[in-house]
């Protein structure tokens, strides 16, 4: 195969081009990036926090929430098309007219145990779970969130098909709140209770598969301003909103229990959105890598206005061709021929540079185009090569052959896609429009997370025109009353619950494990009732227990209640509080066994204080006696080496200390 | 006042709005004890309380703010929506069939009402093709609006008007004719148009929905799209009732008129045919007779209206313990006909037949259907029936109770004569009256038997 990787400076190189623009870009590592690069490029960003609530039904059916099913676990399967409708305002939302381009038939799998008739659409909503109401009200009234009076339950359009209704059932419940965060205070938009989305089994083609488990379980969203500057605030936001969403205990945790959409920014870019990012370790790099993919974006767009003139006259031009005439052994349209596709050329003029510009780690611009065939024409990928592939999948001659045809300019860059003859004149539309994009800068997109950092075109973004009155459900009012019992019932807030570990010296880094798994007020009762070192009982928790969780496996869920009981245990045995060090890795692997028998597993005898120390004098003449030191702390050493099997829950070391010394 | 600047509020919410001189659509700003909240004031719905000002904020969620809580507000501005389907002029193709809408009301095309904060019917061809375009490659559709009220206030002067409307149309050499209706007494007006339009030489379809078209998700579009290929297209030259076969996106069956009933409130396949099959499915661009035997669609234009209908008739659903009085007010408050919904075979209790008696030498029809639907009435298995028969109860035989109803007030529309209408009631116009009941004519299986899981999990519901 021939190679189009030149060292001649003289001849065009992708690899060349790829790596000068991505210098031209600035980009640089998230591990080596400095403030002063998120400064430069202007790094702006929100969250939209999703948190499943755990309620034991789902919204607004009766239906248990909380339990999922394999893929081929279903009773039943529905098809649906999706239409666009009108928003209230009387205008139709640029996503729900892309999804209506892609021609999607929506199969729904329902297992009877946890879908109803509500689910696909064939029964008007219940009325509003009340236990779910009062879980979201609860962490609205703790993000300081101003609460509406009357919850109005609106209808937000989604035509991918992930809810059956075409729209999912959501209403605010207050606006205007705040955080804090460690060096500054970020203020919240809104938060919403919703129903949950279908999962996605799989989409090929022009053919989505859902299940509908977790279709309509509570779930609330919390929205931020867009004020996080660099990747690391946003994710102490991400960090702060989950823990203070644990914190009341009636949020579900576990995969999937917590999803964030990002939305990230760079100085004259737009609004883009990262959707479904489950792990908030993955925010950095991810918010990392859109902010200079925009910007990356915005350098496309310098280039070409150089080489365009009337971007609103820029067209393509492209041929069917004959696989005959060219040469193009290449697996994937070979394998498109037998199944009767098409094989389209595109020329785009002054494109040449533009397809190679760098974008995101190991992506160019071409994949952006790439991304958008297979999500709106359905062109399963691979689905295009083109003139300034890394690694070209075809040889070039095509694409010399392909200029002459088309009478190509020097600065134009060519493609090849191949689609079945329906999807071509979508797929034509979508590569033009992709291409005329670039001109005004970053697409309005949302954009679906990889774990290495990149991302991809899910779909245009939808904006306030999806919105629509839910005509099936009244409005539901808010008493003051109510809301005042309410804020009874909210818990300390995870800032304050931040600055009492700082006082009390608890070990910074067992913070995120114990916020996490929201096991602060274990911890305040535990030494507010029985008076133990908060100190020794937070680093015991967030070292101790998290290693075992780390190490152990638990029977059952481990109620980390326990942990309470097994102190209790201790001080009312009058035993010393280090042996819970050794019963914890017992407790945790078998919960269901009591204290006393784990003591004996662990051949521990109850030995007192006297009996103890009454053996030092006969020690310390042993120590006189093998002198292997002359040094006193050697000795107590020795000593304390000896004892320690006895008096491990019997004496503390610091009393052992004393009395050696003595 | 040329226009309502406060629509839908009243009482506390009404006062408010008027102290701060905030209008419904402007941009306000509130001060309440719970902080402060900024948005586009909307109109509220007539059937909720005066204590709330409805707010649609920046992000385009709605909100109502608690009256007792505001402190202050400002209008800072003004935006009105205009909720309009865009109208596109329904394009003209030579070639194609020539289908009339006749809108009655109903979800088919919708759009938002705030008066009540449900949905109002939007009809118009052009709003029709701005929402449904594909609809311009099966035929050319023209439309007119009869009358806009939902499907539970239809009753015998639309019924009429329809059919006489429907003559006309037939007459003007029309290829099809659909008419948009809500789905509750769909079948209702479906017998009462197969009864009033007597041999037609074209399809005449009765549509509608059971989601409203301002959901993505609706059965309109689909529904109209095999309506208008049905009307269009198909050789089956009868009323007929056009609805989702299965509640997936699928295919449609078309119903006889005088066969088919609603079976379920909300589901989108809720049209059945009852005691018999459906007439055809149809998908979007073929329809499969399931009948063999139809009334062809025909080049002439000898259709027969017959637009008569007595008001005076009942339907009386049979209950055990059910008091004469019941039959004795409606024969007393001059009631000519009544349908009795009867149990089993065609019961109903002994204290109820002096009353009947009574009602029928006072010259009162009635005619015994059953509450069972699915079935004959059978006044001779036990002796009851026939002492029914005695007092002058005639046996519907499988007609259902909704069409008997229908077509008794038909029939009295006519003639009042015993015998007359006693023969017209028994003389089935179009199958409301069967000879026979196919095996598959009644089939509700029982979910949870292992075959009929593995029947609907292999076949899309």
């Amino acid at each position: 195969m021939k190679n189009n990787i030149s060292d001649d400076p003289a001849q065009f190189s992708p690899k060349h081009n790829y790596e000068k623009t991505k210098k031209e870009v600035g980009y640089v590592t998230r591990k080596k990036a400095k403030n002063t690069d998120y400064q430069r490029i202007g790094f702006m960003s929100g969250l939209e926090v999703h948190q499943q609530l755990k309620t034991k039904e789902k919204l607004f059916c009766r239906c248990p929430a909380g339990i999922y099913h394999d893929h081929t676990n279903y009773d039943a399967e529905i098809i649906r098309h999706m239409r666009p409708t009108l928003s209230e305002l009387g205008e139709y939302d640029g996503t729900a007219l892309m999804e209506q381009k892609t021609r999607k038939e929506i199969i729904y799998r329902i297992n009877n145990k946890t879908a109803c008739t509500y689910e696909i659409d064939d029964t008007p909503p219940f009325k509003i779970n009340r236990e779910a109401l009062e879980y979201a009200l609860e962490i609205s009234l703790l993000s300081k969130l101003n609460i509406v009076g009357e919850v109005h339950i609106t209808r937000k359009q989604y035509l991918d098909g992930s809810i059956p209704t075409g729209f999912q059932r959501t209403a605010i419940l207050g606006v205007e709140g705040e955080i804090p965060l460690k060096h500054k205070k970020v203020r919240l938009i809104q938060l919403s209770i919703e129903e949950d989305s279908c999962r996605e089994i799989s989409d090929i083609r022009h053919t989505r598969i859902y299940k509908t488990d977790r279709l309509g379980m509570p779930l609330i969203e919390t929205v931020t301003y867009p004020e996080l500057y660099t990747p690391e605030e946003l994710k102490e936001a991400a960090q702060y909103i989950r823990f203070l969403n644990r914190s009341t205990g009636k949020v579900r945790t576990g995969i999937g229990a917590g999803r964030e959409d990002v939305n990230v920014s760079c100085k004259g870019g737009t609004r883009v959105e990262i959707k479904g990012v489950s792990h908030n370790k993955w925010i950095p790099e991810l918010s990392h890598n859109e902010c200079f993919r925009q910007w990356a974006l915005l350098n496309v767009r310098e280039k070409l206005s150089k080489k365009v003139q009337n971007p609103e006259n820029w067209k393509i031009q492209h041929i069917e061709i004959d696989y005959r005439d060219y040469d193009l052994k290449y697996q994937p349209i070979i394998d498109g021929l037998i199944e009767k596709y098409r094989i389209i050329a595109v020329n785009l003029p002054d494109f040449k540079e533009i397809l190679s510009h760098f974008t995101q780690p190991g992506k160019m611009f071409a994949d952006e185009i790439a991304d958008r065939l297979k999500v709106i024409a359905c062109l399963e990928k691979p689905n295009m090569t083109h003139s300034e592939e890394i690694e070209p999948l075809i040889i070039q001659d095509n694409f010399e052959k392909l200029k002459a045809q088309f009478k190509a300019g020097e600065n134009d860059a060519q493609l090849i896609f191949w689609s079945p003859d329906a999807d071509i004149k979508t797929a034509l539309e979508v590569i033009e429009e992709r291409c005329k994009m670039a001109f005004d800068g970053v697409p309005k997109e949302t954009r679906k997370a990889f774990g290495n950092g990149t991302t991809i075109f899910e779909r245009v973004l939808p904006g306030a025109d999806r919105m629509y009155p839910d005509t099936d459900s009244a409005p539901i009012p808010l008493e003051d009353e109510y809301i005042t019992k309410l804020s009874k019932r909210v818990p300390t807030d995870i800032i304050e619950r931040y600055n009492q570990l700082k006082q009390w010296d608890v070990p910074e880094d067992t913070y995120t494990y114990i916020f996490r798994n929201n096991l602060y007020p274990l911890i305040e009762r535990i030494v507010k009732e029985l008076k133990l070192n908060p100190k020794f009982v937070g680093s015991f928790i967030g070292h101790r227990l998290k290693f075992v969780e780390g190490h152990f496996k638990s029977a059952n869920k481990f109620d980390y209640d326990k942990l309470f009981d097994l102190f209790k245990f201790l001080i009312d045995n009058k035993l010393e509080l280090n042996l819970c060090k050794r019963i914890l890795p017992i407790i945790y692997q078998y919960p269901k066994m009591d204290f006393n028998s784990i003591l004996t597993s662990l051949n521990f005898k109850h030995v007192p204080h006297e009996e103890i120390i009454s053996k030092i004098p006969f020690l310390k003449q042993k120590f006189q006696e093998i002198r292997i030191s002359k040094k006193d702390e050697v000795a107590v050493h020795w000593i304390m080496g000896e004892l320690q099997k006895t008096a491990v829950g019997n004496i503390t070391p610091e009393q052992l200390i004393k009395a050696i010394e003595k | 006042m040329s226009e309502d600047i406060f629509q839908g509020y009243k009482g506390k919410a009404l006062d408010i709005l008027k102290k701060y001189n905030v209008r419904v659509w402007g941009l306000a700003q509130i001060q309440t004890s719970r902080g402060n909240f900024s948005g586009t004031v909307l109109p509220r719905s007539e059937t909720d309380d005066d204590k709330h000002i409805v707010l649609k904020i920046i992000t385009g969620y709605n909100i109502g703010i608690d009256t007792a809580t505001i402190l202050d507000m400002k209008e800072t501005g003004y935006q009105k929506a205009n909720y309009k389907i865009p109208e596109k002029e329904f394009p003209y193709t030579k070639g194609k069939p020539n289908v009339k809408l006749l809108g009655t009301g109903g979800t088919i095309a919708s759009r938002l009402d705030y008066r009540t904060g449900a949905v109002i019917p939007a009809f118009s061809p052009g709003e029709l093709y701005g929402a449904v375009p594909e609809l311009a490659d099966i035929c050319n559709l023209t439309t007119e609006k009869l009358f806009a009220v939902f499907s539970e206030n239809m009753g015998p002067e639309q019924y009429k008007a329809l059919a006489i409307a429907i003559g006309k149309e037939i007459e003007n050499g029309i290829d099809g004719i659909i008419i948009g209706h809500g789905t509750d007494t769909l079948s209702h007006t479906a017998a009462a148009l197969t009864f009033m339009v007597q041999n037609s030489p074209v399809p005449i379809v009765l549509v509608g929905s059971q989601r409203s078209s301002d959901r993505p998700s609706s059965d309109a579009a689909l529904n109209l799209m095999h309506a208008a290929y049905t009307a269009g297209h198909s050789d089956i030259a009868e009323v007929m009732v056009c609805m989702f076969g299965p509640t997936s996106d699928e295919y449609g069956f078309l119903h006889r008129g005088t066969r088919v009933r609603k079976m379920h409130s909300s589901y989108r396949s809720t049209f059945r045919t009852v005691g018999d099959v459906p007439l055809a499915t149809v998908r979007r661009g073929s329809v499969t007779p399931i009948k063999k035997e139809y009334n062809h669609r025909r080049k002439d234009r000898k259709v027969k209206i017959l637009p008569y209908f007595e008001e005076k008739v009942a339907i009386v659903y049979y209950y055990p313990n059910m008091q004469p009085d019941m039959i004795d007010s409606l024969v007393d408050n001059g009631y000519k006909g009544i349908i009795i919904a009867g149990t089993g075979l065609g019961h109903i209790n002994k204290p109820l037949y002096p009353a009947i008696e009574r009602a029928t030498k006072k010259g009162v029809h009635i005619f015994m259907t059953v509450q069972t639907l699915w079935g004959y009435v059978n006044m001779f298995v036990y002796d009851t029936g026939r002492d029914l028969m005695n007092k002058g109860i005639i046996p519907g035989e499988n007609m259902i109770p909704e069409i008997a109803y229908i077509k008794l007030g038909w029939v009295l529309g006519q003639t009042s004569d015993p015998d007359e209408v006693r023969r017209l009631m028994l003389t089935p116009i179009n199958d409301e009256i069967t000879s026979k009941e196919p095996y598959n004519g009644y089939l509700i299986y029982q979910g949870g038997v292992p075959e009929v899981e593995e029947f609907i999990k292999q076949f899309r519901k």
